[in-house]
């Protein structure tokens, strides 16, 4: 095999397995990435159930409800718009009313948004960056979200 | 004081990077012998002035010196002694000191062990590892001096962050460091090879160990970050495909084909022109990951705009470092001759199909980890890239290396025969097709493809075994005369074949986790039982313990088997630390053989019930375990007399001994 054949062959391969990995890319892109959507945002645009999406936002202060086997439901506020959530599941350490959130899962047909995830980054600030700017788009940010860590919440717990 | 000394201490290692990077340099244009041999000296004093100032740091922490700044927002004086001396780099500043620490300790181990290189390369490398030093010093004295003073000194620390309180923190990060911060000795190497103009075999004999020994360390601070993440964060996952876990895996993965191409560079000559670019593009990707890490850009896009210098620095370093790098790549690399010539079935032409499909599986993920980022940047549209992402993409990408594994090491140089190395192969495929079978006889609804995945584990494992059967001929020649071919084997031959079963050990741990693994969610009273697997907890109570500086919620837990026998107990805990008002969910393990019962408990609700997060996890240990056994392999190669540090041999006897498969 001379050197220019074997070059061939290399760049060749090297091609076809990129071009694999763009097709899986591509494939990827279109089914596997997950938007993320405040309530005001899932409002507006019209998001249809059953398509997967982040929800962020405030947990809304005394809408946490706790039923058997570990079923909560509360609501996820940007301000502007609030939004049923149901979850099934152990809550993270940092989940509490009046703090930000990201859940993740689908819209059912009666709007409520069932989460199979509920995100609490291990963040000192304890507010998702999503969730940051979403209240700054919406107008309901306040400046010492981001020094709540300083703040003591004994009692928020339990 | 000893803060005052550690910052000045670290200003002159500044000083002596810029001499080590400037002088020797000139030296060698204008052949001035006393300036060329200005670089090993100032190599060892830089080291030891960066040595000094991290121990100062650390005595700092360990005498809880609370008028440093970055002690008090990071210690606290009830911390044992030992989490007082791991949040030394459990903080940006103080690992940034870990990464030049680091740094610096592999510059004068060049210079100190490098006395066979030749005089010219030894130096290029040495300055070019001192300008990365330089940049390094640059940015911890103006943007992140971990010696700051607060002028009223208060009593008491912030404490570390308690998820980072924990001895898997001990050894995590320094692994990972010194495997990102090693490849930065092939870049080194490589930019000195592309500064002459000239590369020979000899330069992958040098860049070998290097290269083996950054990359040992890489896979066994992955695995050891991938169980802390597994038992601290109380999600019972050992693998998230969170960006900052990307950010060690793309190095990894980089590393992993490099190591591969210097083989193929080291036993024919060829591929020199790609080994180079391997090297230059895994450190470039350890640049990239600790950017990533470091500038906070990850946690916001915005944040980088708010604190700019930061990340605006270490930009500038990664632009000119790789920009740099790949310019003078362009550049010179047509300059350098050909090597020998593969047919495209032979051990080469394994090693460049492991290459291919390595550097793009390592693609997909940087696009991953990237195009968040680059989305919200351009369209401000948030996206979120997970793992169904990875497994469409990265994971397909892996299947072919992995099948392909058993191939390589019994396929001849230059021109192979895949009949032949099938036949050989023979056992280990009939073993993989009993384990398919087996897999579908005995799951009951678990996914379709987890018994391939099991049988592609079993074919890479007794691969590697059948590896080292045909060097030793054992059950074909008497048993003694197979001991003894055996204990000639070059212990790279044993080290490939370590290395290749751990890569087996742990995809057999995933698939077994992936696909086998069970879950339950319950709240739990007092005298309650829940099931999992053929386990059975009862929740005895709660209980309070204090700690030196938490108090512990734990929940106690007696463990039967279903037919009743006591196994043992469990105690998860919910641990409160006050001086920062945070509390972690502590995991409770049981090991039962590989496999594990994972249980972390919630907040207690207002009925007394305890909700209760409980996985059975089989197989999981091999994850780690196979990490383990390809540090061992790696470790055995590294000690091939062929191959150890500053003892580079004529490549003529040790290829005459290989020549002979």
């Amino acid at each position: 095999m001379t050197r220019k054949r074997r070059r061939l062959v290399l760049i060749g391969g090297g091609l076809v397995v990129l071009a694999i990995a763009v097709a899986l890319m591509l494939n990827a892109f279109r089914d596997a990435i997950v938007f993320f959507n405040s309530p005001t945002d899932v409002a507006e645009k019209h998001i249809a159930p059953g398509t997967r999406i982040r929800l962020g936002g405030m947990v809304k202060t005394g809408t946490l409800e706790r039923g058997d086997n570990l079923k909560v439901r509360f609501e996820v506020t940007d301000g502007s718009r609030d939004m049923a959530v149901a979850y099934q599941g152990v809550l993270p350490d940092l989940f509490r009313e009046g703090q930000g959130v990201v859940a993740e899962g689908t819209l059912d047909a009666a709007g409520v948004f069932k989460a199979d995830t509920i995100l609490a980054k291990h963040d000192e600030t304890y507010m998702p960056k999503e969730v940051a700017d979403a209240l700054k788009k919406s107008g309901h940010w306040k400046d010492d979200y981001g020094q709540r860590a300083a703040v003591p919440v004994a009692g928020a717990r339990k | 004081m000893i803060a005052e000394l550690g910052h000045y201490a670290l200003i002159l290692a500044l000083g002596l990077a810029l001499i080590q990077g400037t002088l020797p340099i000139v030296g060698l244009r204008s052949g001035d012998a006393t300036l060329v041999g200005m670089a090993v000296p100032t190599a060892l004093a830089q080291f030891f002035f960066v040595a000094f100032a991290f121990a100062a740091l650390a005595v700092c922490y360990a005498t809880s010196d609370f008028s440093v700044l970055n002690v008090y927002e990071n210690s606290n004086s009830a911390m044992p002694l030992i989490y007082r001396l791991t949040s030394v780099w459990g903080n940006h500043e103080g690992s940034m000191m870990l990464w030049v620490f680091i740094l610096t300790l592999f510059g004068a181990s060049v210079a100190a062990f490098g006395g066979n290189l030749p005089a010219s390369l030894r130096v290029n490398a040495l300055a070019v590892q001192a300008w990365i030093a330089a940049a390094f010093h640059l940015f911890i004295v103006a943007t992140s001096n971990p010696f700051l003073r607060i002028a009223d000194a208060p009593f008491e620390g912030r404490d570390l962050n308690p998820i980072l309180q924990d001895p898997g923190l001990a050894f995590h990060p320094p692994f990972l460091y010194l495997g990102y911060v090693g490849f930065s000795i092939a870049f080194s190497f490589a930019i000195a090879a592309l500064l002459e103009g000239r590369i020979d075999a000899a330069w992958a004999r040098w860049v070998r160990p290097w290269v083996l020994g950054a990359w040992m360390c890489l896979t066994l601070g992955i695995a050891g970050g991938s169980y802390w993440a597994y038992y601290e964060l109380g999600w019972g996952g050992f693998w998230f495909w969170d960006p900052v876990e990307n950010a060690s895996l793309m190095p990894w993965l980089a590393g992993t084909a490099l190591l591969h191409s210097a083989v193929v560079m080291e036993k024919r000559g060829a591929l020199k022109v790609w080994t180079i670019l391997l090297a230059i593009i895994a450190f470039s990707l350890s640049l990239i990951g600790t950017f990533l890490v470091r500038s906070g850009v990850l946690t916001s896009v915005h944040a980088f705009a708010t604190d700019p210098t930061r990340g605006v620095f270490i930009l500038a370093i990664l632009i000119l470092f790789i920009g740099g790098a790949l310019s003078l790549y362009a550049w010179r690399a047509p300059l350098l001759k050909q090597g020998g010539l593969f047919a495209p079935i032979s051990r080469e032409g394994a090693l460049v199909l492991n290459n291919l499909f390595l550097t793009t599986a390592c693609a997909t993920v940087f696009v991953g980890t990237l195009y968040p980022l680059a989305l919200e940047a351009l369209t401000g549209a948030k996206i979120s890239v997970g793992a169904p992402f990875f497994n469409a993409t990265f994971v397909p990408l892996m299947v072919p290396v992995l099948v392909a594994m058993p191939f390589g090491p019994l396929l001849g140089w230059k021109r192979g025969d895949l009949v032949g190395a099938t036949q050989r192969l023979l056992a280990a495929l009939m073993l993989a097709a009993v384990a398919v079978a087996a897999g579908f006889a005995l799951q009951h609804g678990g996914p379709v493809l987890a018994p391939f995945g099991v049988g592609l584990a079993v074919f890479v494992m007794a691969g590697a075994l059948i590896d080292i059967a045909e060097r030793t001929m054992v059950l074909r020649v008497p048993l003694g005369s197979a001991l003894r071919r055996a204990a000639g084997l070059p212990r790279s031959a044993w080290g490939t074949a370590l290395a290749h079963f751990g890569m087996g050990v742990t995809l057999m741990g995933i698939v077994g986790v992936t696909a086998w693994g069970g879950e339950r969610i319950a709240a739990l009273k007092p005298g309650e039982a829940i099931d999992i697997s053929h386990y059975r907890l009862t929740f005895d109570g709660l209980l309070q313990r204090p700690g030196p500086n938490y108090r512990d919620v734990v929940g106690h837990f007696t463990v039967r088997r279903a037919s009743g026998d006591l196994v043992g107990a469990m105690e998860p805990s919910r641990r409160s630390f006050p001086s920062r008002n945070m509390a972690t969910t502590e995991a409770a393990l049981m090991t039962r053989g590989l496999s594990q019962i994972y249980l972390s408990l919630g907040d207690p609700t207002p009925d007394g019930a305890v909700p209760v997060h409980l996985y059975f996890k089989p197989q999981v240990l091999m994850i780690w375990l196979g990490a383990v056994i390809m540090f061992v392999g790696g470790g055995l190669s590294l000690s091939d007399r062929r191959l150890r540090i500053g003892a580079p041999r004529p490549a003529k006897a040790p290829a005459a001994l290989q020549a002979a498969e």
